[in-house]
């Protein structure tokens, strides 16, 4: 047992009876609502014994909507990493007219409907959008290309890093900043010596969640990817299509890929948490 | 003017901007433009649908019931995390942020088939006559899963800060354990229950991905507004889809704000006894 | 230096240009239960092609629900050829300018290589006896049809009940219209499109009986095994004549037009006819059914135009926004 957690008087018999319940009804919650889910994916998966289960991760198909899954995360995450950045700056350690307004429209993407997020590009974009018909003149197509998947899979994960930024910025100040900048370091040295450092685990941890949240959308991405086999199915589409095709192994198995990558995620962020407690703490999304 | 002694002002608010405008703004003004396109009669009439209403109904009702249900739970799970220590107390922790990394689509379609009457969890519920996939149930059971670690999320930190010797003054005082918690413990954690609660609902409002599953998508009574928008987009009604769209967007704005002020009242409610 | 290397780099790109010229891409916008057909037909067009003309094709495929695959199109999906569900969503793709609005004379047999109809699938042993149209609208029984405003599919499950109840001695627009809207008061899942309709009944075990397309009640009944669900053939329903057609604008821009041209009509020769017929599409070559070994049953069918006068009339009738659907589906 933990020190800080021992009450100063010792828990009576009662008490830990209340316990105890509390933690049944949060764990059975959670067994409820998170954990079978996730084991349905398995179980699944495995349904037809592990042969089968590799034997449709190994599939083309597969294999294709893996390489621009990643390929996609690899775009928009990295941007979403400048912009958090940026935003977090300007927001943590500037006043100016019109930051709360910023601050909403930082966190916009959030109550948007992944379909809206979707339709929103091919708006711009489509055929009959405000800059198809010029693009479609010159040559250049984005809707129904990765391209598109790469601006929608940014508008859905915009928020994550600034999010987790933020609060983490105004909590630790700018007097270390400041004090870097009287001693004469320039602007990206103060960057890179000061402020990086203070906020890296923080911002590794924004980076997981958006990461997790880029491989797996899918609302948005399938409204702009025109499912070409092979050239614009991410995973989770991938997952929708082996399902239509009667393929419940396969689909629930490129299900099970994606789950073991957020079960990854999950296990790198505690480890994070484990070793940089006090710098990650009290920080989660939404806690500003 | 202590803030010119730091640079990057303008290079950090710019680059801000510059993807704000592109990512966000931009499309979304073509979808308030494209919206505009109906006009305001037919926005009203669009809103006047039978089926419109009952739609967006679900998709609010939905989600603000599954917030509730998270708020509850959500609190109760920070709670149990943050004061408690027991076997597999980090597992838990990971796990919480489950929804968050699991793709909806993956989640909808694990969801049917746990929930669907011939599920793990389906079949004995269907024995009692209680149906969850395919009625408003499972619409909100896909909320209450995409929109759980916001409200652990928001409050464990808050939860784990509080110092606790506030409580133990209370019940030194003589306050019972209960009313150290109605009276000090709630109060000081309203602002952050609100964030959660806000962001929970907001998550659940525009859910698609794993609804569209398990949700029965039945006219009138398990059909949610996304769904809508996509069945306007198959009749070329991009006008009508975008109008709906900017609805949602709106509806969902005003809680947000209306959380926000809330939140921002009970802040300065709970400095008061603090 | 610098200069040079680019100028390298650019002779070399004509260069890679004229030896891959062969190697040809053709894309096929296609509706969801045609993954199997279109693999196998791909692979046929291409041998046919290399050997006729020396060129490698690559078919590339992409499926959806048949409405949201027109619209991707006219929203600027390159689709050289389109391989939809019904002539409403090619109409709708043609009424943008990127085909002929005559496009169902282009190719023979109103440009639609393959036919199916609509049948019931019961589960084994057909425990509510379902026999004919009537015994869906029979106290208890549950339907599963997904929803025709986004199913290419499910329209025609519609159309093919409404023109039953039409047919009948005595039937009329008041009787079939209270026929159909009996009939959407027996379902309980509206899915978004016909495999997810199909995997509701055969995954989910929802509902007594699917209403489907006949190659995917074959499909189905040789997927999951047989016996375990058993197909009903209504005692008349509607001829289902799936279009195809090129899509002029896309395939001139991307020098695909013979091509694409080429790979319709391959659909209609013996070798391709056979393939359609294994994978349970009615073939127009009766030839064709016979070699393929698939029973087909005898079905007295009607067509869209007996009774409905073409897609773009039906579609207004019935399944635009406030039509007939709208008034009489499901929640009504």
């Amino acid at each position: 047992m933990n020190a800080t957690t021992i009450p100063l008087r010792q828990p009576r018999r009662s008490r830990r009876v209340l316990h105890l319940a509390l933690i049944l009804c949060a764990v059975g919650f959670m067994g409820l609502f998170l954990i079978l889910p996730l084991a349905t994916v398995f179980v699944e998966a495995l349904r037809k014994g592990l042969p089968m289960y590799l034997d449709a991760i190994a599939q083309p198909g597969s294999l294709s909507a893996m390489r621009l899954t990643l390929w996609v995360a690899a775009v928009a995450v990295p941007l979403n990493i400048v912009f958090g950045i940026a935003a977090a700056w300007s927001m943590t350690h500037f006043r100016f007219p019109g930051k709360a307004l910023l601050g909403a429209l930082i966190d916009l993407p959030f109550s948007v409907s992944p379909v809206i997020a979707g339709l929103i590009y091919v708006l711009l974009f489509g055929a009959q959008g405000w800059f198809g018909p010029w693009l479609e003149a010159h040559g250049i197509r984005i809707i129904f290309t990765a391209t598109a998947l790469v601006l929608a899979t940014m508008f859905i994960t915009l928020p994550f890093i600034a999010r987790e930024l933020i609060p983490l910025m105004q909590a630790q100040g700018s007097d270390e900043e400041e004090a870097a900048r009287v001693l004469g370091a320039g602007g990206w040295q103060m960057f890179f010596r000061v402020t990086l450092p203070k906020i890296r685990w923080a911002l590794l941890y924004g980076v997981l969640l958006c990461n997790a949240r880029a491989m797996g959308e899918f609302g948005a991405v399938s409204v702009v990817s025109g499912m070409i086999r092979g050239l614009t199915t991410t995973m989770p589409l991938e997952v929708e299509m082996r399902y239509n095709e009667y393929d419940h192994v396969g689909a629930f198995a490129v299900a099970s890929l994606l789950a073991m990558l957020g079960l990854v995620t999950l296990g790198a962020k505690t480890f994070l948490e484990w070793r940089h407690r006090g710098e990650l703490a009290a920080h989660a999304p939404g806690s500003h | 003017m202590r803030k010119r002694i730091l640079p990057g002002f303008g290079l950090s608010l710019g680059y801000t901007m510059i993807c704000l405008g592109f990512i966000v703004l931009l499309p979304l003004a073509a979808l308030a433009w494209k919206a505009s396109g109906v006009g305001i009669m037919g926005l009203l009439q669009l809103l006047d649908a039978p089926r419109a209403r009952a739609a967006l109904m679900l998709s609010f009702g939905g989600a603000f019931a599954a917030a509730l249900i998270n708020t509850v739970a959500g609190f109760l799970v920070a709670w149990v995390l943050v004061r408690y220590r027991f076997p597999g107390r980090r597992v838990l922790d990971a796990l919480v942020d489950l929804p968050f990394a699991l793709p909806t689509a993956v989640a909808g379609i694990a969801l049917t088939a746990l929930y669907a009457p011939n599920g793990w969890l389906g079949q004995p519920l269907f024995d009692h006559g209680i149906r969850v996939a395919y009625t408003r149930l499972g619409v909100g059971v896909a909320m209450v899963f995409v929109g759980f670690p916001f409200v652990v999320r928001t409050v464990q930190p808050v939860l784990a800060a509080l110092d606790r010797e506030i409580e133990e003054a209370a019940e030194s005082l003589g306050a019972r354990r209960w009313q150290s918690f109605l009276r000090v413990i709630l109060p000081l954690m309203l602002p952050a229950i609100l964030t959660g609660f806000a962001l929970a609902l907001a998550r659940a409002v525009g859910e698609y991905g794993s609804v569209i599953f398990i949700a029965g998508n039945l006219p009138m009574q398990s059909e949610i507004a996304p769904l809508l928008i996509v069945q306007k987009l198959e009749e070329f009604d991009y006008a009508g889809a975008s109008a709906l769209g900017a609805v949602m967007l709106v509806f969902a704005f005003a809680i947000l704000l209306v959380l926000a002020l809330l939140q921002r009242w009970s802040r300065r409610w709970a400095e008061l006894p603090a | 230096m610098k200069v040079k290397t680019l100028l390298l780099m650019v002779c070399l790109a004509a260069a890679a240009n004229v030896v891959h010229a062969a190697n040809l891409t053709l894309l096929n916008v296609s509706y969801d239960p045609t993954r199997e057909l279109y693999a196998d037909i791909n692979r046929a067009f291409a041998a046919q092609w290399k050997a006729q003309h020396g060129d490698n094709v690559t078919v590339q495929m992409s499926h959806a629900g048949s409405g949201k695959q027109a619209r991707a199109v006219v929203d600027g999906l390159p689709a050289d050829v389109v391989t939809l569900a019904l002539a409403y969503d090619i109409d709708a793709i043609a009424d943008r300018g990127l085909l002929s609005k005559d496009w169902q004379q282009e190719l023979p047999d109103h440009s639609s290589p393959y036919t199916s109809t609509i049948v019931f699938l019961v589960r084994k042993g057909n425990p509510r006896n379902i026999k004919d149209w009537p015994d869906l609208i029979k106290p208890g029984v549950q339907v599963i049809t997904p929803n025709p405003k986004t199913s290419g599919g499910a329209r025609w499950n519609f159309l093919a009940a409404w023109g039953y109840a039409l047919q009948l001695p005595g039937g009329n627009e008041a009787k079939a219209r209270e026929f159909v809207k009996a009939l959407y008061r027996h379902v309980p899942v509206l899915d978004a499109g016909a495999r997810a309709a199909t995997n509701t009944f055969v995954q989910r075990g929802m509902g007594d009986v699917l209403i489907a397309w006949e190659s995917e009640a074959l499909l189905a009944q040789q997927e999951f095994g047989k016996g375990a669900f058993e197909m009903v053939v209504p005692s008349v329903s509607i001829l289902a004549e799936p279009p195809v057609a090129v899509v002029d604008a896309n395939a001139a821009r991307h020098g695909n037009a013979a091509v694409a041209k080429a790979y319709l009509e391959f659909l209609y020769t013996p070798q391709a006819q056979a393939i359609g017929a294994k994978h349970f599409y009615r073939p127009r070559l009766a030839a064709a059914a016979q070699t393929s070994g698939v029973h087909f049953p005898a079905v007295k069918t009607f067509t869209i135009r007996q009774w409905f006068g073409d897609w773009r009339q039906a579609h207004a009738k019935f399944f635009a926004d406030g039509a007939v659907f709208d008034q009489i589906g499901p929640g009504h």
